[in-house]
């Protein structure tokens, strides 16, 4: 794994202080032109994996990889499955059953039907579930993608619901059929862990917010401390600017500094703020 | 610990679940929803105890207190079943559609001191209770005009229908969405005397609004008004907004931020200058035991967890303050149904080509 990752909630309005600046990046990044614009601008800079959601513009940046392999031979995707507000809608339209079986995938129709029919009937999540990643895998066919992440969302539901076996049936579906890692992003890190490691997954990655201030680490500062120092796991650290509440190169500087991280993942817009982070966390990870 | 039960697991009552289920303080004893697909799954792989029955449920199970997230038409009854087991009900919102039905929950629960909330998630958001914190110590002065509004993308074509897309189930742009920024103006303002221009406007749902428009008036001349449309695809997602007007100032928020531009000196808050001020969610933010999906939603129901241990009946979003809010729909209803208003005795234009009455057709009011 890189060690610091390109995210992309700046092309999708994702914007945890403003709603204007969420709209503002929104209308900028409306034609794909100005994401590819950005991605160049960071695979140039040596920032070559992008974690992106599965969204459905980004089958349009998968696209435009695979139409330039020269170009972009050490691009690696590092998706991050699902994108949750499609299965929200789609349960407010046609209800929790309803809303899955729009997304069981069309390819393989019938061993699809079999599967997906079967599970659902069953209860199944196992036969669900893999059907549901395989269908969010679609747009990556033929690309490099080492590490796949479950979102948030999900990975916090199951983990409230105490539906830890979920965790264990994604990755290894990840392993076995993609030969990637499987990741987990979430909101509550230490209890998280907890949960992984009751289910058997041995050194996870794990993607959680991890900034200077406490911002979204839920369990408290103290126990993502203790979780980075003690526990084994790969860490890879998200919103360390706390959107943008704490200044750049005290950030990157304080998070360089704690133990057991293996990556950061950041956003950005422009060439020079690409530029920066990579200068600084270049100066920071080599101090230590 | 407090033993609870949770009863719907649609979108909210899952994740009301999963919430309240992280919790330290509590002990979600049973599951309840009507149908088994979800309580299987659920049953089969956590081992949860669950239920189709909510009133063998009831008799089966010692519990403390319960979450309620059933479609509304069914609160009424849930909810009075609870507190007559002397249960402490968390209940979603809108919380009950018959104004004289929801009053006498709100007596009962208060005469046999149960903690009783509902939940309008905005009162935990920082920035709103920022607002409120502002009102109260009248840094923007009187207030003369408010404007709350919520748009986002629910129903984006004439597809589809689900309890969601009824009014009589509690479904519907008004119940759904319009309900938030009606209880802030509440919140803000205090019940308002009267309301009128209520435009409860279909756009492709067949059975119900998609848009909502409407005045709220008050004694003292203060007004505000209501602007919601859950059709709206340019919202990424639901987004609530108010923006108040005062003598001395305005104060504009959402979940993300406060914006606050204040005249004078007279009554600066601690924190805060002459002109322009901006506080974010960061800042306004307190963390919560476990996030799912905004800090608020974890907020409300720690709330609710800690009048419980507390014995505390000072609630935020309590049944009566949730009637307020019911009870500002159904005059909205009503004054959308009174027809017609004042009319200019001009004809109306004729449409011009058949695209044009198509697009426009479908919008008439709701009768």
């Amino acid at each position: 794994m890189e060690r610091l990752l390109f995210g992309d909630n700046q092309f999708f309005g994702v914007n945890h202080m403003s709603e204007e600046k969420a709209r503002t990046q929104m209308m900028r990044f409306q034609e794909l032109a100005a994401v590819i614009d950005v991605l160049d601008n960071a695979y140039d800079e040596g920032v070559t994996s992008f974690m992106c959601t599965t969204h459905d513009r980004i089958a349009m940046v998968c696209d435009h990889m695979r139409s330039n392999p020269q170009r972009y031979k050490d691009f690696q995707f590092l998706p991050c499955m699902p994108y949750a507000h499609k299965y929200a809608n789609a349960v407010t339209e046609d209800g929790m059953v309803g809303a899955l079986k729009r997304f069981l995938p069309e390819e393989g129709i019938v061993n699809a039907a079999l599967r997906g029919g079967m599970s659902l009937a069953r209860k199944d999540i196992e036969g669900i579930t893999t059907l549901l990643v395989d269908a969010e895998m679609k747009m990556f066919a033929g690309l490099n993608t080492p590490v796949i992440f479950l979102q948030n969302v999900v990975v916090d539901l199951l983990l409230g619901l105490d539906f830890n076996a979920a965790f264990r049936i994604f990755a290894d579906h990840i392993k076995s059929r993609y030969d990637a890692e499987p990741g987990f992003i979430t909101m509550n890190m230490p209890k998280l862990l907890d949960a992984l490691e009751e289910v058997g997954i041995e050194n996870p990655i794990v993607c959680s917010n991890i900034n200077k201030i406490g911002f979204r680490m839920c369990g408290g500062f103290e126990a993502y401390e203790r979780a980075l120092n003690e526990k084994k796991f790969r860490a890879i650290a998200m919103s360390v600017f706390a959107s943008g509440a704490v200044p750049a190169r005290e950030a990157i500087e304080w998070v360089c500094k704690q133990p057991n991280i293996q990556a950061i993942v950041f956003g950005a817009s422009s060439k020079t703020n690409i530029r920066n982070t990579k200068s600084l966390v270049e100066e920071f990870w080599r101090i230590n | 610990m407090v033993r609870l039960g949770v009863v719907g697991l649609g979108k909210m009552g899952l994740s009301h679940y999963a919430m309240i289920n992280a919790h330290p303080d509590v002990k979600v004893e049973a599951i309840c929803d009507s149908t088994g697909y979800v309580l299987d799954v659920l049953s089969k792989y956590t081992g949860v105890r669950t239920y189709t029955d909510f009133d063998v449920m009831l008799r089966d199970i010692e519990l403390d207190a319960i979450i309620i997230a059933t479609p509304s038409r069914s609160h009424g009854r849930m909810v009075e079943a609870a507190l007559n087991e002397n249960l402490h009900v968390f209940c979603e919102k809108p919380f009950c559609l018959d104004i004289a039905e929801g009053e006498k929950l709100a007596r009962i629960a208060t005469e046999k001191t149960l903690v009783n909330q509902v939940g309008y998630h905005n009162r935990f958001v920082g920035a709103f209770q920022e607002v409120k914190r502002l009102l109260d110590a009248e840094a923007i002065g009187t207030v003369t005009h408010v404007l709350a509004e919520a748009y986002g993308p629910v129903v984006l074509k004439p597809k589809g229908s689900t309890w969601r897309t009824q009014r009589t189930e509690g479904g519907g742009c008004l119940y759904d969405y319009a309900a938030h920024p009606i209880n802030l103006v509440n919140w803000f303002l205090g019940a308002p005397q009267n309301v009128g221009g209520s435009v409860l406007n279909k756009i492709f749902s067949r059975d119900t609004e998609d848009e909502v428009f409407s005045t709220l008036y008050y004694d003292d001349g203060k007004s505000a008004q209501i602007s919601v449309n859950w059709s709206d695809e340019s919202y990424r997602k639901m987004t609530t907004k108010v923006t108040l007007w005062g003598t001395r100032g305005r104060i504009y928020a959402d979940r993300q931020e406060c914006q606050v531009y204040i005249r004078d000196d007279l009554a600066v808050p601690a924190g805060y200058q002459r002109g322009w001020n901006v506080r974010y969610t960061t800042d306004l933010t307190e963390a919560v035991w476990f996030y799912l999906r905004g800090e608020e939603y974890s907020a409300q129901l720690d709330y609710f967890v800690r009048c419980i241990e507390a014995r505390a009946n000072d609630n935020v979003n309590s049944f009566e303050e949730a009637v307020m809010t019911d009870r500002v729909m159904a005059m909205m209803i009503a004054d959308a149904e009174r027809r017609p208003p004042v009319t200019s005795g001009i004809a109306p234009r004729q449409a011009p080509g058949k695209k044009f009455g198509l697009l426009f057709g479908g919008r008439k009011a709701v009768s």
